[in-house]
């Protein structure tokens, strides 16, 4: 069964592994390597009241809000490098009180996922000690108490046990978080759901191995034969993986190492206009989300002129070229 | 003497504190400008490393996030969160780790505020949140802050105490039991501090060229020992000239 093949569409792979009340976990780090192409399609089904974990990522992140999917936030960052220092409407929902977060460090929320990879129930730093990160909870212990799903403490501290000096020698320990459902965008998978990643990794693998399901929405789809050739670069295996889908441009706007730019256009004007507003929030879902079917539709509507001036240099992995002033 | 701006003036002079043996972890807009700045003025066997897992960046172009494909061509290992906040946790390596800072709100002992306004379940104006910045603050040989004065970010109390300076004063981050060294600098638009040995408290450290101690804490919303300032050096012809034509020619962080 693992070498199977599990290649289907995005709209069956969301519909099968994404239900209403998930604890979700989205690969990619501020606006590279994001699953936009999933996020649009979660939004485009509806997907309701879903507890979104991440360390920082922000243009998935805050589309999924924007779509109205989100209820609680787990996160460490939710800004978006230069183009946006604050995610948009992350901070509009926060502010509204739509959303609780829970705000953890980007150290504890890899920690969190690595966890969970590992089938540890906790892993320790010294991250934070003697801070709000410490001190106020997005969900309060009687939140906790009443939802089975939720970790009983967002921390704890301990002192090392195995301490022989006199020294304070305190440590966070930080719950493991296991997601329902993972989705990344990669570079390129087999049908059977090995998955070759390039560049910097984020925490991209520590999320997949810690979740129950992962859906993989890549470049290319290729022969197993093709990633035996490079298998340091396989990072996750068929055994953790239940979805394949190829969806090429599957990150944009965000950058894709190897394969495209981000679009400094569209993040720096025209989603800025868009998601600082909330009738033009509106516009701009029901045009580029609920406006069109799939991938391919949103991508005509960007238009391929736009998308071929991303396209990267294959010896820098991004488009030396770019305006993006 | 030569125009700058006092962006520029950030810039040089936060470059000109890089030791060699640094590894600079690195941040986004002028904290890079500051860092490549370093490399090519001052410390040009510094390593400048990302939380992301970027180590020794080579920059072709500047990056516009700590995930920009910019900082991974050329670099000499891409890894992932889990190894470089091991690499700034491990006490043999961390020690070396020097930081660069920004936050929405700083108090007296260097505490930073990058989370929230108001109340935090319910903010006034939520902010993007840690990201690493309580990370490095905790565990890092020692952390610069880079922010603009004004009274609503020099606070006397941070709304939410986001990454750790000196806590509450001397001894408090021994106790805490936070390993890194913390604060050791905050370099504004118009003058730089540092933090007392012994109260852990921010003092005013040098003055910009055309700026007085007076007009520095007017814009500071706690007293500050302004006695022991002095006059920071105006960067140099040729400080500019690397930083404008070979740090950002493309004025990504630059203004025009």
């Amino acid at each position: 069964m693992q070498n199977a093949g599990k290649g289907m569409s995005l709209s069956e792979a969301v519909e099968r592994y994404v239900h209403d009340g998930a604890l979700i976990s989205l690969g990619g780090f501020s606006a590279t390597q994001c699953p936009m192409a999933a996020v649009h399609e979660i939004i485009r089904q509806r997907v309701r009241n879903l507890h979104v974990a991440a360390c920082s990522n922000g243009q998935a992140v805050d589309e999924l809000i924007g779509g109205g999917c989100v209820a609680r936030v787990d996160i460490a960052y939710g800004g978006n490098g230069r183009f946006a220092p604050t995610c948009f409407r992350f901070r509009r929902s926060a502010e509204n009180g739509e959303i609780a977060v829970e705000d953890y460090t980007n150290y504890q929320m890899t920690l969190r996922f690595m966890a969970g990879a590992m089938g540890v129930p906790f892993l320790p730093t010294y991250s934070s000690l003697g801070t709000d990160i410490v001190n106020k909870w997005g969900y309060s212990e009687e939140d906790r108490l009443h939802d089975p799903r939720l970790p009983s403490k967002k921390l704890v501290l301990m002192d090392n046990p195995f301490n022989r000096t006199e020294r304070v020698d305190r440590l966070v320990l930080v719950p493991a978080l296991q997601p329902d459902v993972t989705i990344l965008h990669a570079q390129k998978a087999d049908q059977s759901g090995n998955v070759q990643l390039l560049g910097l990794l984020f925490s991209d693998v520590e999320q997949a191995k810690a979740s129950k399901e992962v859906i993989i929405t890549c470049e290319q789809i290729v022969e197993t034969d093709e990633l035996r050739t490079n298998p340091d670069k396989n990072q996750i295996l068929n055994f953790q993986v239940s979805a394949v889908v190829e969806e090429p441009w599957g990150a944009y706007p965000c950058a894709l190492y190897g394969y495209y730019d981000y679009d400094p256009w569209f993040l720096r004007e025209f989603y800025r206009e868009a998601a600082r507003d909330d009738s033009q929030w509106q516009d701009y879902l029901e045009k580029y989300v609920y406006g069109v079917r799939n991938r391919k539709e949103f991508l005509e509507l960007i238009g391929a002129d736009r998308l071929q001036n991303l396209r990267a240099d294959e010896e820098v992995g991004y488009n030396p070229r770019l305006n993006r002033r | 003497m030569a125009e700058y701006s006092l962006q520029e003036m950030m810039a040089i002079t936060a470059a000109r504190g890089v030791r060699n043996s640094d590894i600079i972890l690195c941040g986004t807009g002028i904290a890079t400008l500051a860092a490549i700045a370093a490399k090519k003025i001052t410390a040009p066997q510094a390593s400048i490393f990302f939380e992301t897992g970027a180590v020794d960046v080579q920059f072709g172009q500047m990056p516009l996030s700590l995930a920009d494909p910019r900082i991974m061509h050329g670099a000499i290992r891409l890894a992932g969160l889990a190894e470089s906040f091991g690499i700034i946790q491990n006490r043999t390596t961390g020690r070396n780790i020097l930081s660069i800072l920004g936050a929405a709100q700083i108090d007296i002992f260097g505490n930073l505020n990058s989370t929230a306004i108001g109340e935090f379940r319910r903010p006034k104006v939520r902010f993007s949140g840690s990201g690493g910045g309580c990370d490095i603050g905790s565990l890092a040989g020692r952390f610069w802050i880079f922010m603009e004065l004004g009274k609503r970010k020099f606070v006397e109390k941070v709304d939410y105490l986001t990454t750790p300076g000196f806590l509450d004063g001397p001894g408090a981050r021994e106790k805490a039991g936070l390993p890194g060294g913390g604060p050791e600098k905050v370099i504004t638009d118009k003058a730089t501090f540092r933090f007392d040995a012994e109260t852990r408290k921010m003092y005013l450290h040098s003055i910009y060229p055309g700026f007085t101690a007076g007009a520095v804490q007017e814009e500071i919303g706690f007293k500050i020992d302004l006695t022991r300032a002095v006059e920071e050096q105006a960067p140099t012809e040729h400080e500019l000239d690397i930083l404008r034509t070979q740090c950002d020619p493309d004025r990504m962080v630059l203004k025009s």
